[in-house]
């Protein structure tokens, strides 16, 4: 299959890269219309799809995501009997099954590449993956295929694996949303029926309809509420018998005395046949409450989740040097303080410890945030958790498992998570006071009426009860939060808890992360003080270069052709000399370039060096241009920092650099001086949060924290809302309550004005439900109200409820405007207009 | 309109038939994954051309 990748969608000057979209540096370019390949990784991907028939994956492909990722770990792991006991189940016929959570899921063609695995690995008998939680449900035989080979397959597609340990308590939500489900149905089911019957009554009733015709429906409708209450609806009355038990008002309460009361009188009146039945309303009552109940359940539960998934980043198994020299492969729980551990290259650190034996560069993305490696050699401190790249190690373990740095870290995440609690709980009081009044009402209905008869003061008093059922007002928060959850996350905001939507209605503390959120977090070209002419001269040298910084060059002038290049030599850390056209072309650090050309002080001085990297170009041993390279600022976060100003919100940087960048970038964007707080540890990150919460005026400002490393993720959590924008780390995104799905940090801007909207159709529902009840208490008190009246309020509040739910504009559905996508297009005067 | 007396509890039976239905369809799981099944439908039957080895570490 030969398709010109992303061209059908998106404008991509020069050549996009057929696997993964990136651009192809010229000299990598060859003619003809065939696949066209960034690097030999992606020939080789490429090769692998089409060998296998599995071509279509770029049919699929949602072309605006980034491009593939992948560890390169060996993932030796998997195959320890410690981790099987963890992780993975036995299950008939011999096989293992295991839940794998995947880095990267996040479209159709994810599920499809996830879901052939069998075909490229004989022994893996199922593979299926769910979308929305990413996770994978691994079936496997062992005796075929190693779980390690398994993984190694999953993350050379892209997909991270990770185990997951919440395997039996989703068995069992499972059970429990299929029981609900269920539920659901069946009351749904009788409720439709049971009304068909009344309006028959309704209807027929005035018109002199047979009495033996009365008699059947009213029988049949006693015969079908009867099953509707004792299953569906059992859960109310246990729910009020817990309730009563532990002394306290809850919700169910009036709701099983309503349906008690509804279902009892309704029997004797059917036996009697004199008065109301009420099984219509009874029946519709159990059916709308499950629905509200089943959409609030499952919006707890995505929030839930978080937890589980942080833990499955730190790995799971040590290799351990014994005294004699013999390796020993032991559970990360097993280790000590004092025990020597070797790690491999691409496997993370499972304790903190100081390495004793090597020399190698280690990533600590995971919990500082920074994206450079930095070098470690004997009697560097390292933490568990951080990836050892280049060479083996050997770490005499200092803290491990629950008193290692990740794990503390993780920890307070998990208690800032539990401590946002309160706010359901005063919703549940909230409840509570409804429900007292609509019981201290009832008996008062039923004493005003006792004295024309005992029959009519029960009516009055059911009608009551029914009639102002919380059906709407249970309603009205779960079906508004459904319907913007869902417009959001079209929009590119990926909402997990409803309460983030009612926080954000006020202004507050805005606290951003740096490196990452507000700037891009990789190395780009900020600055070009000099002449264009030579931009093709040196992409031409640095067109092979495998060097950050030649790819920061090569992002920021895709379409710019080139000219071969004779006599290249890299001189590493230092620069690239080459000839092109005739001309020597100099390239490199200010003195590897000194050396060589002569000229380019001025040129130099105009760089701001203090924040840039510069990198000069000499042409013929003269200076002509100067290059700045460094971390660049969002395009679009000027702009939106300046329109969340506006509506009120202060806004402070925080980040994990050193102050003095923090400083210039944060002057840059607008933040004054006290608003810059730069070189913050993750502990002092989280610190600086729990301040802001302690210190606000008003309970109702929230304080909001937007970031995108694990050293965001503690502070994340203890936020009111957390925010983690696009391309953050996994642990971060997890412990976020919204999630960014698009570039950039304007979805903020969005996210605040649809959060305002959707608590205002919220305010609407919950006024047209009390408006509904008010007028129901008092035409029931009055004993105005009918049985056809009280059938006719109860469903029409509902609906109204509905419809304002679904019609409010609390996102905008339609795609915004995107900004140009830097990966592709970054014209130049962006970049300039930037810096 | 006796018809009623047989009709009515008729099409209770069939409504009976249908609860029946979906309860076995939700007990079986079918309304676990809401998300992805509507993707799988996106996919083709087509039997893959051939099959390759597992790829090594490091490929």
């Amino acid at each position: 299959m030969t398709r010109a990748a992303p061209s059908s969608r998106e404008p991509v000057i020069g050549t996009a890269c057929t696997h993964c979209g990136l651009a192809v540096p010229r000299a990598l370019v060859h003619d003809g219309d065939g696949p066209q390949f960034c690097c030999a990784g992606c020939h080789a991907a490429y090769d692998i799809l089409q060998s296998s028939g599995l071509s279509q994956y770029y049919a699929f492909r949602d072309k605006r995501e980034v491009p593939v990722r992948r560890s390169g770990r060996s993932f030796e792991e998997f195959d320890h009997p410690a981790f099987g006991e963890l992780y993975v189940q036995g299950i008939e016929g011999g096989r293992s099954r295991i839940e794998l959570y995947l880095e990267g899921v996040h479209c159709a063609s994810c599920v499809w590449l996830v879901e052939r695995v069998p075909l490229l690995l004989p022994g893996v008998a199922r593979a299926e993956l769910e979308v929305r939680r990413s996770l994978a449900r691994i079936e496997w035989d062992a005796s075929m295929v190693s779980l390690s080979s398994i993984a190694r397959t999953l993350d050379q597609l892209g997909y991270t694996p990770h185990p997951f340990r919440g395997v039996a308590r989703d068995e069992m939500r499972r059970r429990e949303d299929r029981a609900m489900l269920t539920r659901i149905g069946v009351a749904g089911a009788i409720a439709g029926n049971v009304m068909l019957l009344a309006l028959a009554l309704y209807a027929g009733g005035p018109h002199g309809m047979e009495p033996r015709y009365v008699l059947l429906f009213r029988w049949l409708s006693l015969v079908l509420t009867i099953p509707a209450v004792l299953y569906p609806g059992r859960i109310f009355f246990t729910g009020a018998w817990g309730a009563l038990r532990s002394r306290t008002l809850h919700m169910d309460l009036p709701i099983a005395i309503a349906l008690g009361a509804g279902v009892t009188r309704g029997a004797i009146n059917t036996i009697t046949d004199s008065g109301p039945i009420y099984f219509d309303g009874v029946c519709l009552l159990i059916f709308l409450l499950l629905v509200g109940r089943f959409l609030q359940q499952r919006g707890q539960r995505t929030a839930n989740d978080a937890a589980e998934l942080l833990y499955a980043l730190t790995p799971t198994t040590a290799r351990v040097i014994e005294d004699d020299g013999v390796e020993r492969d032991l559970p990360v729980v097993g280790l000590l303080p004092g025990m020597q551990v070797l790690v491999r290259a691409g496997e993370s650190f499972p304790a903190d410890g100081v390495i004793t034996v090597g020399e190698s560069s280690v990533n600590s993305a995971l919990l500082t945030g920074e994206s450079h490696p930095t070098s470690a050699t004997a009697g560097t401190a390292v933490f568990a958790g951080t990836l050892n790249l280049t060479a083996p190690v050997q770490l005499r373990v200092e803290e491990s498992g629950a008193s290692s740095r990740l794990a503390k870290i993780l920890r307070q995440v998990e208690e800032s998570a539990q401590r946002r609690a309160p706010v359901v709980l005063l919703a549940n009081q909230l409840s509570g006071y409804f429900v007292g009044a609509v019981l201290v009402l009832a008996v008062i209905t039923f004493l005003v009426w006792v004295s024309r008869g005992e029959a009519r003061a029960w009516d009055h008093a059911i009608a009551l009860l029914i009639v102002t059922c919380p059906c709407a007002l249970a309603l009205a928060t779960p079906l508004a939060v459904t319907a913007a959850v869902g417009r959001a996350a079209r929009a590119g905001i990926f909402i997990k808890g409803g309460d983030a939507l009612e926080s954000l209605t006020h202004p507050g503390e805005l606290i951003l992360d740096k490196t990452g959120t507000l700037t891009e977090g990789r190395t780009s070209l900020v600055r070009w003080i000099g002449d264009d002419a030579v931009k093709p001269m040196m992409l031409a040298l640095e067109a092979g270069s495998s060097h950050p910084i030649a790819d920061g060059f090569r992002r920021a002038w895709p379409g710019l052709a080139t000219t071969p290049v004779q006599d290249l030599a890299h001189h590493v850390g230092a620069g690239i000399v080459g000839t092109v056209d005739g001309h020597v072309v100099v390239v490199g650090s200010p003195a590897f370039v000194a050396e060589r050309a002569t000229g380019g002080a001025q040129l130099l001085a105009q760089l701001d060096a203090s924040e840039l990297t510069p990198v000069v170009v000499a042409v013929d041993g003269l200076v002509v241009a100067v290059a700045g390279i460094g971390d660049r600022v969002r395009d679009d976060a000027a702009a939106a920092l300046a329109a969340l100003r506006r509506r009120g919100w202060r806004t402070t940087l925080l980040s994990g650099d050193a102050p003095r960048v923090a400083a210039l970038v944060g002057a840059r964007l607008g933040f004054a001086p006290e608003e810059i707080i730069g070189g913050a540890s993750p502990e002092q990150k989280l610190a600086l949060v729990r301040e802001r919460l302690a210190q606000r005026s008003d309970a109702t400002r929230p304080v909001v924290m937007v970031g995108d490393g694990v050293n965001d993720a503690a502070a994340i959590a203890a936020a009111t809302v957390g925010v983690g924008v696009h391309g953050g780390a996994e642990a971060c995104l997890a412990s976020a309550d919204i999630y960014l799905t698009t570039p950039g940090i304007e979805p903020l801007v969005r996210l605040v004005e649809g959060s305002a909207r959707t608590m205002h159709v919220i305010r609407r529902n919950i006024g047209f439900a009390l408006g509904y009840n008010a007028v129901g208490v008092a035409l029931a008190m009055s004993g105005l109200i009918s049985p056809l009246v009280a059938a006719l309020m109860m469903p029409a509040s509902s609906l109204t409820v509905l419809l304002g739910s679904w019609l409010g504009r609390s996102f905008e559905a339609a795609d915004p405007p995107r900004l140009l996508d830097r990966d592709t297009v970054g014209p130049v005067s962006t970049l300039e207009s930037a810096a | 309109m006796s018809v009623l007396f047989i009709v009515v509890p008729l099409a209770l039976i069939v409504v009976a038939a249908a609860v029946a239905a979906y309860v076995w369809s939700a007990r079986g799981g079918q309304f676990d994954d809401l998300d992805t099944p509507a993707l799988r439908m996106l996919h083709d039957d087509e039997a893959p051309a051939s099959r390759v080895a597992p790829p090594t570490k490091g490929a």
